[in-house]
């Protein structure tokens, strides 16, 4: 019985979300009292294995082979299907990165079992994980627990656990190489090098204000309202991802999983709800303000000030006594 | 091409919504429905697709009886027929048995490309189309935001994180899950409102699919979130609430 942690890195430079998962792992490692194993998947990645292995963790194993230098679900859920009959875990935890969500629920799916993804928490009862889910865009949080036999799957939310609390260990942990066998041929997708698309000058981390809208801002034509705030504070305007899927403020202006992330002194939230994907890439912000018209939304639950109240009312109000002070 | 569009029938995003007895799930009464948002814009994919490429869209979807609904607000919208896998079980289901039931049925009929939304409004497991993809053998790529299908082969624009994307090729058949956002989906016009009424849709229940509804991973209680700040909430008239705000965070936060 172990727990294994899947690391994530990308031409040797390590996903930061890799040490969030190897923090869970410690904890369920401890919570279970049980080997930790934390794994290294790529080619050529010896020196990461290394930086693992000064981590309190029982062992490091290289899931290593020419096939793995670049992601493919197929390479990697043969590659990991391998690794896991090897070590024989009874949980299996990974950073709930966009890789992560192409390749876990497959490798899961071809041993038989459940991946719980988006984990916002981990309990142990009786020596049985508990996870914790955001359902509904995140109003309610649901108890999860796998079925079955182990090994279990999971994914860990960024922000759940701090990478900068992984413990150190004493002694440089063992590293184990896993010899795996992937026949390229097998691989049925070709993936190109990623790339950036050419961004315009917008970098919200820097900015020491930011105004954001989300759905509650309701038309296009209502983005100059809170253009104005943004302006009248000093600060950028910012949107959560369906305001620019929509196409009302350009997509370098988005904040979440998929945009930037920001830290800001004054986060003031516009209409926004407040889902995961959101949240992560502005909680860290020094003060979070929320208006909001739904007492439930889940933006309030890390809010700073909230205000339950339509954001047509307060916007123009904050403009008038902002306004009033010159 | 044979297109096969997965959509989720989910409570309408503004529910509010209310614990049943043993906090399992949400009371289900009073409560409106409607396509599970991610899911349309796969839909308007697939019927992009058809119209660049020719070929047929079956939009397929596994639900109780009141999904039905979502079936034919997608027949509306121009898919030519509709799969409903018909069971209450489904409303509550976790991705294995959603993508078992899908798989059942897709599985039976020939097909080029599947599609589905990057995840769902309600219980958002993220994961139903690649489980899907595993359980008919196809290769499969995620949170794609460009499909180019000509020339016999699959190219995608796949999202990656913070601003980056890759181009992932493969040859159909394929399951793609698609990007909220990826196009501006259409509105059902009142013809095809009319036309869906014609169009055919087949259900099965899972014992005809010879498929178990069982899940693999359970709710064991649903509850409010924890509030992990202490939130002061701002009250009075609009103006006292902008009054206090900005005091607030001139004095007591000293941020602005």
């Amino acid at each position: 019985m172990s727990v294994l942690v899947i690391t994530e890195q990308r031409d040797g430079s390590w996903h930061r979300m890799s040490f969030e998962a190897l923090a869970a792992g410690q904890e369920a490692a401890r919570a279970l009292a049980c080997p930790l194993v934390a794994a290294v998947v790529g080619s050529g990645v010896e020196s990461l294995a290394a930086e693992l292995a000064t981590k309190d963790v029982s062992e490091v194993a290289i899931i290593d082979h020419p096939a793995l230098a670049d992601y493919t679900a197929d390479g990697f859920t043969e590659g990991l299907r391998q690794a896991v009959d090897r070590i024989e875990p009874t949980l299996v935890l990974f950073p709930h990165t966009y890789q992560v969500r192409d390749l876990a629920p497959k490798l899961a799916a071809s041993l038989g079992k459940p991946f719980v993804s988006d984990t916002v928490g981990l309990r142990f009862d009786v020596g049985k994980p508990v996870f914790v889910r955001q359902l509904f865009q995140g109003k309610l949080h649901a108890d999860v627990a796998a079925e079955g036999a182990p090994p279990h799957f999971a994914s860990v939310q960024s922000g759940t656990y701090r990478g900068d609390t992984v413990a150190e260990g004493g002694s440089p942990a063992a590293i184990r190489r896993l010899a795996v066998e992937i026949d390229p041929a097998t691989i049925r997708t070709q993936s190109e090098a990623p790339y950036q698309e050419a961004k315009d000058a917008v970098d919200l981390g820097s900015a020491e204000i930011i105004v954001s809208v989300g759905r509650g801002i309701q038309a296009p034509d209502n983005i100059s309202l809170a253009a104005g705030l943004a302006k009248a504070l000093g600060g950028e305007l910012a949107a959560s991802r369906p305001i620019c899927d929509n196409g009302w403020l350009p997509l370098d202006r988005q904040i979440g999983s998929s945009g930037q992330t920001v830290t800001p002194n004054i986060y003031l939230a516009l209409g926004i709800s407040g889902a995961i994907q959101h949240v992560v890439g502005m909680k860290g912000s020094k003060t979070i303000v929320a208006v909001n018209k739904d007492e439930g939304a889940p933006i309030f639950e890390i809010a700073d000030y909230g205000i339950v109240a339509d954001l047509f009312d307060i916007v123009p109000a904050l403009l008038k006594a902002l306004e009033a002070e010159g | 091409m044979k297109i096969f569009v997965c959509v989720k029938q989910v409570m309408a995003r503004d529910s509010m919504l209310r614990l049943e007895r043993g906090a399992r799930w949400v009371r289900d009464d009073g409560l409106t429905y409607e396509m599970n948002e991610p899911d349309s814009f796969a839909l308007e994919e697939a019927l992009r697709l058809r119209e660049k490429h020719g070929g047929e869209v079956v939009a397929v979807t596994a639900g109780p009886a009141r999904s039905a609904s979502t079936i034919r607000e997608a027949l509306a919208k121009g898919a030519d027929r509709g799969i409903h896998i018909e069971d209450d079980r489904y409303a509550e289901a976790d991705t294995h048995a959603t993508a078992k039931a899908l798989a059942g049925a897709i599985g039976r009929e020939p097909h080029d490309l599947i599609l589905t939304g990057l995840q769902s409004d309600d219980a958002g497991f993220g994961q139903t189309g690649v489980v899907l993809a595993e359980l008919l053998g196809l290769p499969h790529a995620t949170i794609i935001m460009e499909i180019d299908a000509s020339g016999g082969r699959l190219r995608c624009k796949r999202e990656l994180e913070a601003g980056w994307f890759q181009t992932v090729e493969m040859s159909p058949p394929a399951l793609l899950t698609i990007q909220s956002g990826i196009n501006r989906v259409r509105y059902a016009t009142l013809m095809g409102i009319k036309r869906a009424r014609r169009k055919p849709l087949k259900r099965y229940s899972p014992e005809q699919l010879g498929i178990d509804v069982a899940p693999q991973q359970s709710i064991a209680r649903l509850y409010q979130p924890e509030q992990s700040k202490q939130t002061q909430f701002l009250k009075g008239s609009s103006k006292e609430v902008a009054d206090q705000l900005l005091s607030k965070l001139r004095f007591e936060a000293r941020v602005l």
